[in-house]
């Protein structure tokens, strides 16, 4: 034990650890990790927000161009957050070197909490590789930096943790897959990023509201421009029980050894 | 001081197959100690126990002292592990796998970065630091997992069949590193399945099969129990029919190579009497390196019940002898 750190100062360079290698390893392959979902929304920008926003008008009371910034913005954050955690994860349970991690003494809080991070970094990265996309189209002014900035790490820390959890239940990389396409994307086009839920009929306006993205979308909506379709105080009450329940969650797992230990 | 003490361990896998039916073993601080057995005797989980890569069903494990349920983050502290398969990320470069490791051992970088140089370079590998892993022999990996074991300077290494695979001469050096490791100080818990490694090596010595320790003593007392010894010689002629020498058993290997194997009663004095009485000239003399193989086939073959017609296990089938391989 000599010349190592002792309690929280060995924990922090655990942590520091397993975050730095996260980001090297997904900005060694930026090509598939951030161009992706900067050439997307690209596209969703020219296509959506130009081409057909034009004729759409406004949304929300927005331009339609603007009005679907924070959701893209937020797409782009939640899906490489939760990619990131759930490849890199999995992966290390795949090839074996979990292990390293597994027969340290880092506790789990701090395995757990290195990898969110970096997924969080991965989502921070594309969110604001889109925002600056964005900037070429529409003039992008800040309602509230502070409620921006939280929506956008609590939405990456929530997603991380979903990748997580999908990659210790996961046993092959079909698994890591079905998530992102059957429930995360379904979730993210339903959560009034391309739409106000103002248009839905009331029934569905209710299903809308089970929607957990559909806070996320608002709350960063209201950061970005000052509106919302839902109290911006609701919205970061549910984004923390979702991160309190699903964090609690992949702890349990963890100390379970669930999908890594025998 | 114990440097690991294990009590009544016991492991069911879910399917109800029991790894490990209650073993007790302890193992004295600065010992050389050898873990063998034979496939799917318990070794793998048992060490996989030690390390915390496989839950326990019962049972209490001690190192240096600390319970490795009150513990745990000590207990690891004081681990080193060399696991039988690779477990690296193939796209790192050499250096970063270790500084990496020793970095989730709480090493602050800089410091990571000197002991990575320094294991490096005592395994041979500094050369080799900006390699990806991926493109290392088999040799240079099971070299960079001891290396990665050592960053955090454990007290005590285990090191699941450490040698499997690789060449004699990257063995014979990893042999000689290891020892110098041991002479430091650092206790050294061994399994392999080159009985010649564990015979060269350990110590102290346990044997596992089917879950169970069947045999815990020393290199030595376990060699004791050899009444017989067998050597090979290197003869200056050819021979071309073996001549009978009383109380000598022997073997022809080809035409200038021979096999003796002699009783404990018997000195090799009185072997080349007799063969000198023959007229056989020897140019060199090797002692067989099985003799560990020999009791730990007779051992296991004597608990399995799985036995074969001749009474040396020298002569046992191959399909016997793949219990070792």
């Amino acid at each position: 034990m000599s010349r190592q750190g002792v309690g929280w100062s060995r924990y922090w360079i655990s942590f520091q650890t397993i975050f730095v290698k996260e980001i090297l390893r997904f900005t060694r392959i930026w090509v598939q990790t951030i161009l992706p979902s900067v050439i997307t929304t690209t596209l969703y920008f020219v296509i959506f927000g130009r081409l057909i926003g034009d004729r759409i008008g406004t949304m929300g009371g927005l331009d339609y161009l603007d009005f679907i910034v924070p959701g893209l913005v937020l797409m782009g954050v939640i899906t490489n957050a939760y990619s990131n955690v759930v490849s890199s994860f999995y992966s290390s349970k795949f090839s074996r070197y979990i292990e390293e991690l597994l027969v340290s003494p880092a506790p789990n809080w701090v395995i757990l909490a290195g990898y969110v991070a970096g997924g969080v970094a991965r989502g921070l990265v594309v969110g604001v590789a889109v925002m600056l996309v964005a900037m070429v189209f529409t003039e992008i002014r800040i309602h509230s930096v502070a409620v921006t900035l939280l929506v956008i790490t609590m939405t990456a820390v929530l997603f991380a943790l979903g990748g997580f959890i999908n990659a210790i239940y996961a046993n092959s990389f079909d698994d890591i897959s079905i998530v992102p396409t059957f429930v995360l994307t379904p979730l993210t086009y339903l959560g009034g990023v391309f739409y106000s839920i103002e248009l839905l009929p009331g029934f569905w306006q209710g299903v809308s509201l089970a929607n957990p993205v559909l806070y996320m979308v608002n709350a960063f909506r209201y950061g970005l421009q000052g509106v919302s379709d839902i109290p911006v105080g609701i919205a970061f009450g549910i984004i923390a029980i979702f991160i309190l329940v699903l964090g609690a969650f992949s702890l349990h797992l963890l100390r379970r050894g669930v999908g890594i230990k025998t | 001081m114990s440097a690991l003490d294990v009590q009544q361990l016991t492991k069911t896998y879910k399917g109800g197959f029991q790894a490990l039916k209650g073993i007790d073993l302890t193992v004295e601080e600065g010992d050389f100690f050898a873990l063998l057995g034979p496939n799917g005797a318990g070794k793998s989980t048992f060490i996989g126990i030690l390390a915390s890569l496989v839950n326990k069903t019962s049972g209490r494990v001690r190192v240096f002292g600390e319970d490795q349920d009150r513990t745990p983050e000590l207990v690891k502290s004081f681990i080193g592990l060399v696991p039988q398969e690779f477990n690296f990320n193939l796209f790192l470069p050499v250096v970063e796998v270790v500084v990496n490791q020793a970095g989730y051992y709480g090493i602050p970088r800089r410091e990571a970065r000197v002991r990575a140089e320094r294991y490096l370079k005592q395994l041979d590998l500094w050369d080799r630091r900006d390699t990806e892993m991926r493109k290392l022999s088999g040799g240079l990996k099971r070299r960079l997992m001891i290396a990665r074991a050592l960053v955090h300077e454990p007290r005590l290494l285990i090191l699941d069949e450490p040698t499997a695979g690789v060449d004699i001469e990257i063995r014979r050096s990893m042999w000689t590193f290891l020892r110098e490791l041991n002479a430091g100080g650092t206790t050294i818990i061994l399994t392999t399945h080159y009985l010649e490694e564990a015979e060269s090596l350990c110590r102290n010595i346990a044997i596992i099969n089917h879950g169970e320790i069947a045999e815990r003593t020393s290199v030595a007392s376990l060699l004791g129990r050899l009444h017989t010894e067998t050597f090979v010689l290197n003869l200056k002629g050819r021979l071309s029919e073996l001549p009978q020498l009383g109380g000598f058993v022997l073997q022809h290997l080809d035409d200038c190579t021979l096999e003796v194997e002699m009783s404990r009663e018997h000195t090799i004095n009185g072997l080349f009497e007799a063969l000198s009485r023959n007229g056989i000239e020897v140019i060199s003399l090797r002692n067989k390196q099985n003799r560990l193989e020999r009791l730990f086939l007779e051992m296991v073959d004597r608990r399995t019940g799985a036995g074969w017609s001749s009474s040396d296990p020298a002569d046992a089938p191959d399909a016997a002898r793949e219990v070792i391989a």
